[in-house]
């Protein structure tokens, strides 16, 4: 019995987050994945998949906030991913929200950057995600966050 | 020097936050240094150097494109810089951002730096003096880390097995 391709949706705010992102994209080969991220980004990074834009936005700038919600509920909305798989911060967790209500399955991985405690954005998709990882092994901890390798 | 070779230091701060420590450093150590090629990403720094070239934004080709040509980055210790130089095989020297300078919100870069530093994928300053002992020993060139493009073959085989298994209750939901 062959393997359904999955719809994927990858998604990251800007930055380190993005090149965190790329850096999974072995995990995708044989399914349909699109990218989410800010802009301004090279979009030509991983071509041929599609990526869409969002604006950048985080907890202290609130009207970009319910401007990026907006988006993202329409881009999960028109792609029903079987998949959300996010490397953070912000636009991940709201793609993990919108995901599960749409039947997806979740994971949000927090930022290598994060090795001392979870990020605002990971403490908040705890319990949230199907799976929140951290990239560091001594975080883990039974009730989650768990460690499933990491991005380098 | 090999021919061919960019003796360009290249300096990042990001896209979100000035770091006027790490580019006032920069700037005083190159201004000791006359025609040393130095180019500094400055972000929205109040300050402006003096003696090194430098834009506050580039576009994300440009930046690709100094970090291909450059000998060495120096950089705050975010983790776009760190692993887009280390993709390319570019030495890191990293000085990382203190939320007490009010240079971020919290240290979470002191860890990161740290972390890196321990596996000898980093060099790390932890202040501006040995920022300037690091770029003065750097002149002589050791061979570097470079690493892949992709994740850890552990964090790609989990994801596959999640990405399969899910496609699976799905189907047969």
């Amino acid at each position: 019995m062959s393997e359904r391709r999955a719809k994927i949706l990858a998604v990251s705010s800007g930055g380190g987050h993005w090149v965190q992102l790329q850096r999974l994209r072995p995990a995708f080969v044989g399914h349909h994945v699109t990218f989410v991220t800010v802009g301004p980004c090279d979009t030509t990074a991983v071509s041929p998949d599609p990526v869409k834009l969002i604006p950048d936005a985080n907890a202290r700038t609130p009207f970009r906030m319910v401007w990026l919600l907006f988006r993202m509920a329409w881009i999960v909305l028109r792609i029903r991913p079987d998949v959300v798989i996010t490397t953070g911060a912000a636009p991940g967790y709201w793609a993990i929200r919108f995901g599960r209500w749409c039947g997806a399955k979740t994971v949000f991985i927090d930022s290598i950057a994060n090795a001392e405690h979870l990020s605002f954005s990971g403490r908040l998709s705890l319990g949230r995600a199907d799976v929140t990882l951290t990239q560091w092994s001594d975080l883990a901890q039974d009730q989650g966050p768990c460690f499933w390798g990491s991005v380098v | 020097m090999l021919l061919g070779v960019s003796r360009m230091i290249f300096v990042a701060v990001g896209t979100q936050l000035p770091f006027d420590r790490l580019i006032r450093t920069m700037d005083e150590w190159a201004s000791a240094l006359p025609g040393r090629d130095v180019f500094a990403q400055i972000a929205g720094g109040s300050y402006v150097p003096k003696h090194i070239q430098w834009a506050r934004s580039m576009l994300p080709e440009d930046f690709q494109s100094k970090l291909e040509h450059c000998q060495l980055l120096v950089a705050h210790a975010g983790i776009g810089s760190i692993l887009s130089a280390l993709e390319l095989g570019k030495p890191v020297i990293v000085l990382p951002r203190q939320a007490e300078l009010g240079e971020h919100r919290n240290d979470h870069q002191l860890a990161t730096a740290k972390r890196f530093g321990a596996r000898g994928m980093v060099r790390v300053a932890q202040n501006e003096k040995e920022l300037c002992q690091l770029l003065d020993q750097f002149e002589t060139p050791v061979s570097e880390t470079r690493i892949t493009n992709q994740a850890s073959p552990e964090l790609i085989r989990n994801l596959r097995q999640f990405i399969s298994q899910a496609t699976i209750s799905q189907r047969g939901a």
